[in-house]
């Protein structure tokens, strides 16, 4: 059989060989936890609890009145030391809950119904918003917002993104292995809310056990959901590909995967919702790959939020002397840190510690070879917008669609003139967007 | 990967305060850079290595027909081309860019490009144009408009006529006998063209015929070109597109009138397989968009049967390929690809 892909793209190496076969461990509680209020995209939380305050683990820390948003929770149980700025892994310094732990946890779960089967939807919507659920493939959207769709968008499919198309995290490859469960009752609740019917589990063809294993599990179970094998490419887990891919359609430009009736959850976020809503549990705790030949040793690791990364790669021996860089996430959309005193937050699926001088060598000037426009999933002319921006041309930006842009680095990628193109597109995209709006 | 937002991670610089908590550094710090962290391992030298790589076999055949006169043109153009290039990095005082291979491979497709018996120091000349004018007065490598190599030979075309179409025919010719001189003789364009005769595809092919040093040989480009595509150091379609249109409108003006070449012939005389494989797909003069190719492609397939047709010169390659270049920039502004989900509902 054919594997179903997109278009274009690119295929760096893989390199998931240094976890993939790694059962899950947990990591200890760690004696100190820091919980940003930012955690998502939307406003960010306020404090509802004080210094000196004691907490229990899975209550309510930080909330917003906003509806793009989701409330944080304390991730141990014990007193709060500080209510300060803090690094964020992604770069900015911003306001954070510090949790001293005093002890074993002792959990304020959530009200759940006794079978989530008959119980209505907004309830389980609600439920899911208590819990602090947000996308946990890395973009940290706000989930309950995703499955509160606009009357006039009809949804009438599902995909759960099963990909993770980056090199080296395995976080949901092990976790469709090791709570293939979770994952599919996740599945069921996150359809029963959309009320849509069909549901489709896509994979990347490089975890055949995860693929056999989910099927096998379908089987049994009296779920009805269509697993999809997917051919091995780049960014297969942006949104946009994935319904391409499944389902062939396009989301048009400037439009939201609900505009072609499809809702996309991570394995990770079903995992999440199945936890909330069966077990009462607030997203406290996610997978974390700890990859990379920077590392000693390379582990899956389930970690409490919060947790410094400091504290995640002690766990797996240390960095070695070697090691030059650090980033969260993958290493094509993954961000550089340079103080590992950052906590691990919801949206942390990996942290991944390299050995090579990160970013390639030296530049040479376009060379107009049309790579990264054969690379560009999204059917964009890398050269010129990053021409563009550079030379803040915003217009002309704007016209040849630089706010498609996926961010997802492919051209970068492919370059051999080594030219910044994301880099510059992004810098690109934040100007046009100000732009844009300062106009309307 | 869901959704499209990042927090920028472009700007962040780490503070210099030591008693800042950031810095309690008990090892090297970690280099910050904006992702994406990984990269391909091709790079500009190593797919201009490549080509000059890819042109070897063409080179071998040629000092094989022609002999050392054809190693000396062809090592004079080189070294020239890279004494030209060193000499515009100093004037511009930027790095030498000889490792970057371009200047090189100008040096040779100009050495291709001319009969062996052309005189050394209008090689030079030739060469020096190509570099200094075609090149760096654009801006350098990725700059210019023009192929560099097709630009200094359309100078020579210009400055020396009659020696550029002086063709000396392989010692290993069989047809001596139809030569006065044994020296000298038309290229099978020029003779066709000015004396309507025919020459051997076979020995088109093999290369066993008069003509410029990588303008005889096809097997030998279609090796190194073929190597290339594979490669994907050369877009497949514009020598498709290119030879494609050139075989079927010659076809077609064959069948109209029997008195022109049949295509087969179109496809092995003057340089046209060099042009294809090596010059249309220089990719710095060709388009960057997949549509863009096929039209310049096919554009210069028009051209080319035109010109070696109804225009005054026997060849067309290097006009057909140079008018193309101009009209590069163009090409790709009206080419843009459709957005992904542009259109769709
Ligand atoms: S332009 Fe944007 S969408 Fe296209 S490859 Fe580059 S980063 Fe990805
Ligand atoms: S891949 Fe790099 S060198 Fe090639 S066209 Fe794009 S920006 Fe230019």
């Amino acid at each position: 059989m054919k594997l179903l892909s997109f278009k274009k793209g690119i295929h760096p190496k893989e390199f998931k060989y240094f976890t993939c076969n790694k059962q899950t461990e947990v990591l200890s509680i760690p004696d100190e936890v820091c919980i940003p209020l930012q955690q998502h995209i939307g406003a960010p939380c306020n404090p509802i609890v004080e210094k000196g305050d004691e907490v229990k683990t899975g209550q309510i820390i930080g909330r917003s009145e906003s509806f793009v948003s989701s409330p944080v929770h304390s991730t141990v149980t014990g007193k709060i030391k500080t209510i300060d700025s803090y690094l964020h892994p992604a770069g900015t310094k911003t306001q954070m809950i510090k949790i001293q732990r005093t002890g074993d946890d002792d959990w304020q779960l959530l009200d759940v119904p006794k079978n989530w089967q008959l119980a209505s939807t907004d309830e389980l919507k609600s439920i899911v918003n208590e819990a602090g659920i947000v996308g946990l493939g890395g973009a940290a959207f706000p989930t309950h917002i995703k499955l509160a769709p606009p009357e006039e968008k009809k949804i009438d499919s599902f995909i759960l993104n099963g990909c993770e198309c980056e090199p080296f995290l395995t976080s949901d490859h092990r976790a469709m292995l090791e709570m293939t469960d979770e994952v599919l009752d996740g599945m069921a609740i996150i359809m029963k809310v959309l009320g849509v019917k069909k549901g489709y589990i896509g994979i990347e063809n490089n975890k055949p056990d995860a693929i056999s294993q989910i099927t096998r599990k379908i089987q049994k179970s009296d779920y009805n959901f269509t697993v999809i094998p997917l051919k091995v490419k780049y960014p297969q887990g942006a949104e946009k590909m994935l319904i391409e891919a499944v389902l062939k359609r396009k989301v048009p430009t400037g439009g939201l995967p609900m505009d072609v009736g499809v809702v996309v959850n991570n394995v990770g976020t079903a995992i999440a919702v199945a936890n909330a809503v069966i077990d009462g549990k607030p997203l406290v705790e996610r997978i974390v790959t700890v990859s990379g030949d920077g590392v000693t040793e390379p582990k899956n690791l389930m970690t409490r939020i919060g947790t410094s990364f400091q504290k995640l790669i002690d766990e797996c021996g240390g960095l070695k002397e070697e090691t030059t860089t650090v980033y969260m996430g993958g290493p094509m959309m993954g961000i550089s840190q340079w103080d590992l005193s950052v906590p691990v937050v919801k949206a942390t699926s990996g942290i991944v510690c390299r050995t090579d001088k990160s970013t390639n060598g030296t530049s040479y000037p376009c060379i107009q070879c049309g790579t990264c426009v054969s690379a560009c999933p999204m059917f964009l002319l890398p050269t010129k917008l990053a021409r563009y921006s550079e030379h803040k041309l915003l217009e002309e930006a704007n016209k040849t669609g630089i706010l498609n842009c996926v961010e997802c680095g492919s051209c970068a990628f492919v370059c051999p003139s080594n030219i910044p193109l994301v880099q510059w597109i992004r810098i690109g995209k934040l100007k046009v967007g100000e732009m844009v709006r300062s106009k309307n | 990967m869901e959704e499209k937002v990042i927090k920028n991670d472009v700007k962040v610089k780490p503070k210099k305060n030591p008693k800042d908590k950031l810095f309690k550094l008990d090892r090297q710090p970690l280099i910050i850079s904006s992702s994406p962290h990984l990269n391909t391992t091709d790079s500009v030298p190593k797919i201009m290595w490549t080509v000059i790589i890819a042109l070897l076999p063409a080179v071998v055949l040629s000092i094989y027909y022609f002999g050392l006169p054809a190693l000396w043109m062809m090592s004079t153009c080189v070294i020239s081309a890279g004494l030209a290039e060193c000499l515009m990095n100093k004037l511009k005082g930027e790095e030498f860019t000889i490792p970057d291979g371009s200047a090189v491979i100008t040096g040779l497709l100009l050495a291709m490009t001319l009969p062996p018996s052309f005189t050394l120091t209008s090689a030079i000349i030739g060469t020096v144009f190509a570099i200094v004018i075609g090149k760096h007065i654009f801006g350098g490598l990725g700059f210019n408009i023009f192929n560099p190599a097709l630009l200094g030979r359309a100078f020579l075309q210009a400055c020396f006529p009659v020696a550029i179409t002086t063709w000396t025919f392989p010692k290993t010719d069989v047809y001596l006998s139809k030569i006065v001189d044994g020296v000298t003789a038309a290229t099978p364009l020029g003779l066709f063209k000015f004396e309507g005769e025919t020459s051997d595809l076979f020995n088109m092919f093999w290369g066993n015929i008069g003509g410029s040093l990588g303008e005889t040989s096809a097997i030998s480009i279609i090796i190194g070109g073929g190597f290339l595509l594979i490669k994907k150091y050369a877009d497949w379609r514009i020598p498709v597109s290119y030879l494609g249109t050139v075989f079927l409108f010659g076809a077609i003006m064959w069948w109209i009138n029997p008195k022109y070449p049949d295509p087969t012939f179109h496809l092995l005389s003057g340089g046209l397989m060099l042009g294809a494989f090596f010059m249309a797909t220089d990719m710095v003069t060709s388009p960057i968009t997949p549509k863009g190719a096929w039209i310049f492609g096919i554009g210069a397939g028009i051209l080319l049967v035109v010109i070696r047709l109804f225009g005054g010169l026997p060849e067309g390659v290097m006009y057909s390929i140079l008018l193309m270049n101009a009209v590069t920039p163009l090409i790709n502004r009206y080419t843009r690809p459709k957005f992904f989900g542009e259109g769709s509902k």
